[in-house]
């Protein structure tokens, strides 16, 4: 049997669906077998590669770059799994949205006591007016609510996957698990 | 049934004394003059042009001869304001202060004045059938006596005197009345159910609310013709065994508030409203209540509780307000076209009412004419009248040769008719057939000039904002579908949003507790049937057919005004 | 002595008393019927529409609630079209407010939560609106965040029809309406609020909460209620 090709991206989010990805622990050799990792934050590839099977993507769409990225990534992966409740439901990052996004540059850049202070120009991306889960976005095979999913819910659904059935995520999670 | 009070109160008599009394001031005057005051003349400045129209009279030495008065609407509302001449019966439109002496001077010759005159031989009138408004506009609308004198409280005096309770509602029910106020429900069986109600005491409601944007035919009735509303309340208390009745008037209706109050006090004065009305053992007594204008509270259950003193959210039926309603007691509420209606059929009797109008829906409808119409105003036509007869006979067509798009009728809660079903019969089971409703007589007519779209959108946010709140699919469901077309009138909806919008309306239709969230989609409902590629040349194409919304379709991604933020 | 009467839940056969409600009798009957605004012990006030059930010759959807049985009845309490309702309903709660479960005190305790997990709600496909709206902290010992109301009036029902002081009512229209305090005053500074509580323990979200609660520590219990409500009919 061919290795499905997996990549998983982080957008705005804590790391922290990454990390319970990686508490999976001994199980993780179960899944290496069926998978090559082509792109993540864990490995060293610097460019999406073009014909991914699966991505698991966690994290809000925040920023341009974001924004940039995650469509991107939709025209180059048949399976967009939306990883976490950043990326179901926009979470902890959209709780910007009720006071808009300047307000929140202000408080970060402006506010402290700092000696020179200045809204950042060109490293940081320009953040989008409103945060948005990823299916606002762009279109979503499948979602893995809680913050974040637990490990057993990871190895589940991306053991379905791999194996081409249809997950059943409902079972294990919820929003905010 | 009634018990008849010892001979020497004689009221009955006393009424017919008022009613010869006045006839006989009346005939002293040669002539009499109405000003319309009702509230769309009296914006145009009627207030002013009877003054005038007094001051020129008594100036001239016509004292003795001429009276003014106020008067009612006409129905000719867009060439306010009207002054009707009798017994000549002309109708003069568009007066100004200036006006008055010519009129007076003219009073008499054979030939009314040309610049001002408004026949009333043209199919606007002739095309027309009041009996709701028989009278509207042809008697003083703040003097008991002039009502009586032209016929007035005939009826409530027939029904006491001559019927049983029971009698008054197989007469009304056998006229096939069916009620006004929207949902069409027999007259008769609501009034039957409340006399057999248990419970102690019975409250009769008159709902006046109201609130359908366009819509001001209670309005006309109210203000013009309080007295014929109040013997339809009264007969209605009759027959179903009330001691108190309220009538609910919308805060937006100062003028109806206070003419309603006016006719109480005369009506309380000649003993037609009570204790031992007319001579019987009757007592019935109204009381005006004044609502905050909240659409919500024209439905019933929402309107008790407002009356109540509470919050005005409608709650779960059953138990119907005929079984459990004001302060939980047994509670007739009808709208004031209903009860209007009530002293005509008792008067001419329930076969003459039912010979009017279709198979199912008798008697006559009072629509507010309004939109791109020549003759914008009221009228009252028989049910069965073909939409085509009104919009082209009696409104004279669309204006500076357009073409006819649509008729909306029953306003949020209605749908719209399109030009081929321009020959639709008016009655309530034919615009049920094509997904709108009679309603309460909100008819607004489109020529081409008019999207679609945006009427929808229109009627949504009007919706969305009044709705009470109360349960989820209304209160989140109309923000959502609103949504959904204001960005289709933007240019940045897609097709899928279209899906979204169907499943909406699909949801709200058929969860939401009240007729306010139940009937909201119907706007929509309605345009996608008959303009289903109005909506999607503005998805699609990105255009707006008529010519009405700005579209500035962005990438469809994100549908925010905003820019990014750095 | 009210009468009995048999009806069908779902093919089920089930006798109930002639007084209760549908709601009542799928209950007895551990039939599961979702809900949200009712709770045992306050008015029925029909508002959430979560409970709706098909009967059979009914062509409305009727509030198990608020709907007396009837002989004969049919009622069917899980249908497509009443599970496809449902679950567009909570989402459109999830859209209305500002719903982070994830750092709200009532996470794993919460109905709203539980409502999603119960219809297998993975993610919410209308777009989520982001009102504006704020926290009240004045009062001493609660806390009253609006972004986590879902409007169901718990709060102003248990304040106004057991505890008798009516210090919650509900002020606006439509997408805009909220639960206020006295007469839209912060809650600290009410003159009716005997800070009994109830309030609190009858919310179903994170709304209401005792001050001092981390994520997930607020766990309410509305229970008390139906000892309250079982206690004042032996007295009647
Ligand atoms: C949202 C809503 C608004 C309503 N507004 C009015 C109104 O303004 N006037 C009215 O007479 N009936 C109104 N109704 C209908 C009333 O609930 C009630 O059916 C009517 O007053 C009964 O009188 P009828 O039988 O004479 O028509 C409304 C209903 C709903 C659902
Ligand atoms: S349908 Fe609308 S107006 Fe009627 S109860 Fe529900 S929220 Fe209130
Ligand atoms: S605060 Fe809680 S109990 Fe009160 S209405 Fe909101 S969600 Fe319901
Ligand atoms: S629980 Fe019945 S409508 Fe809310």
């Amino acid at each position: 049997m061919t290795k499905k090709r997996l990549a998983t991206v982080w957008l705005d989010g804590c790391s922290g669906c990454h990390m319970s990805f990686l508490d999976i622990d001994e199980r993780l050799l179960l899944l290496a077998d069926k998978l090559d990792l082509v792109y993540s934050p864990l490995v060293d590839q610097k460019t999406f590669p073009d014909k991914v099977d699966i991505t698991l993507v966690e994290g809000a769409v925040s920023s341009e770059e974001d924004l940039h990225k995650i469509q991107h990534i939709r025209a180059h992966t048949r399976i967009l799994v939306a990883f976490g409740d950043c990326a179901v439901t926009g979470n902890v990052p959209s709780l910007r949205n009720s006071v808009g996004a300047e307000s929140v540059l202000r408080r970060a850049y402006m506010e402290p006591d700092l000696i020179n202070p200045q809204f950042p120009t060109d490293v940081i991306p320009a953040l989008l007016p409103v945060v948005r889960p990823v299916h606002a976005v762009v279109k979503v095979d499948v979602h893995i609510p809680g913050c974040p999913p637990s490990a057993d819910t990871i190895f589940s659904v991306v053991s379905d996957l791999l194996s081409g059935k249809s997950p059943e995520v409902m079972t294990s999670t919820h929003f905010g698990a | 049934m009634t018990t008849k009070l010892p001979q020497s109160q004689l009221p009955e008599e006393e009424i017919l004394r008022v009613a010869e009394q006045e006839q006989e001031e009346k005939s002293q005057y040669q002539r009499h003059i109405y000003v319309c005051m009702g509230a769309a003349c009296l914006a145009a400045g009627s207030a002013t042009v009877k003054d005038s129209l007094s001051e020129v009279v008594d100036q001239n030495g016509f004292a003795g001869r001429c009276a003014v008065h106020g008067g009612g609407c006409r129905g000719l509302c867009a060439e306010g304001p009207t002054v009707t001449i009798e017994p000549d019966d002309v109708l003069y439109g568009k007066i100004t202060p200036q006006d008055a002496p010519d009129i007076i001077k003219n009073l008499g010759k054979k030939r009314p004045l040309e610049r001002l005159h408004r026949p009333t031989d043209r199919p606007f009138f002739l095309r027309q059938q009041r009996i709701v408004l028989e009278l509207a506009g042809k008697v003083n609308s703040e003097r008991i006596e002039d009502y009586i004198a032209s016929g007035g409280y005939k009826s409530l005096l027939k029904a006491v005197h001559e019927m049983s309770p029971v009698e008054v509602i197989n007469e009304i029910t056998r006229s096939g009345l069916r009620g006004r106020g929207g949902a069409g429900y027999s007259t008769g069986l609501k009034w039957r159910t409340v006399a057999k109600a248990d419970g102690h005491p019975k409250y009769v409601i008159c709902n006046g609310d109201e609130g359908d944007p366009g819509a001001f035919m209670d309005r006309s009735v109210m203000d013009d013709y309080p007295f014929r509303l109040l013997e339809g309340i009264t007969i209605a208390a009759y027959a179903v065994g009330a001691e108190q009745g309220y009538v609910y008037i919308r805060a937006e209706y100062p003028l109806s508030v206070r003419r309603v109050q006016n006719a109480i006090r005369q009506a309380q004065r000649l003993n037609l409203l009570g204790n031992q009305i007319a001579g019987t053992a009757f007592n019935f007594d109204v009381q005006v209540r004044v609502g905050a204008g909240a659409f919500v509270c024209g439905e019933e259950t929402a309107l008790i509780a407002s009356i109540e003193g509470k919050r005005g959210q409608p709650r779960p039926r059953p138990p119907y307000p005929a079984t459990a309603g004001l302060w939980g007691k047994p509670t007739l509420i009808n709208n004031v076209e209903t009860f209007a209606n009530i002293p005509a059929i008792i008067r001419n009797g329930a076969d003459w009412f039912a010979s009017i109008g279709t198979e199912k829906s008798k008697g006559t409808k009072v629509f507010a004419l309004t939109g791109n119409i020549n003759h914008s105003g009221l009228i009252e036509v028989p049910m069965g009248i073909t939409l085509r007869e009104i919009i082209y006979d009696i409104g004279g067509g669309i204006p500076n040769g357009k073409r006819f798009k649509a008729a909306q009728t029953g306003g949020p809660s209605g749908g719209c008719i399109p030009e081929e079903h321009l020959d639709i019969s008016m009655d309530y089971e034919s615009l049920a057939g094509i997904g709108s409703i009679m309603g309460s007589g909100g008819l607004i007519v489109m020529d081409e000039d008019s999207c679609m779209v945006n009427v929808a959108k229109y009627f949504m946010e009007f919706c969305m904002t009044e709705s009470c709140g109360k349960c989820i699919p209304c209160r989140v469901g109309t923000a959502q579908i609103y949504r959904i077309l204001d960005n289709t009138t933007r240019g940045t909806a897609t097709l899928s949003d279209l899906e979204q919008l169907e499943m909406l309306c699909d949801m709200v239709r058929h969860t939401s507790l009240c007729g306010l969230g139940q009937a909201a989609p119907n706007p929509v409902l309605s345009t996608l049937r008959f303009f289903r590629d109005e909506y999607l040349m503005h998805i699609v194409e990105k255009r707006c057919p008529a010519g009405v919304c700005h579209l500035h379709p962005e990438p469809a991604l994100y549908n925010d005004t905003k820019e990014s933020v750095r | 002595m009210s009468g009995v009467v048999t009806l069908k839940i779902n093919g089920i056969d089930v006798g109930a008393q002639e007084n209760e409600t549908i709601l009542d009798v799928a209950r007895e009957n551990d039939i599961f019927i979702p809900t949200l605004c009712y709770l045992e012990g306050l008015s029925r006030i029909g508002a959430c529409r979560l409970c709706l059930v098909e009967v059979k010759g009914i062509s409305k959807l009727l509030p198990a609630c608020a709907t007396t049985v009837a002989e004969g009845m049919e009622v069917f309490t899980d249908t497509d079209r009443l599970r496809k309702y449902r679950r567009l309903i909570v989402e459109m709660l999830f859209t209305e407010g500002n719903h982070v479960c994830s750092v709200c005190v009532a996470n794993g305790h919460c109905e709203l939560q539980t409502l999603a997990q119960q219809h297998e709600i993975d993610y919410v496909s209308l777009p989520y609106l982001y009102p504006q709206r704020t926290v009240d902290a004045s009062h001493e010992r609660f806390v009253f965040d609006h972004n986590r109301c879902v409007l169901c009036t718990r709060c102003v029902r248990v304040c106004d029809e057991v505890e008798g002081a009516h210090t919650w009512d509900i002020r606006g229209r439509g997408i805009e309406s909220g639960v206020i305090t006295d007469l839209n005053q912060p809650w600290g500074t009410s003159v009716t609020c005997t800070s009994c509580g109830k309030c609190v323990q009858a919310c179903p979200t994170g709304a209401l909460f005792m001050k001092g609660k981390s994520v997930g520590e607020m766990v309410h219990s509305p229970s008390f209620l139906t000892f309250l409500a079982q206690m004042r009919e032996a007295k009647k």
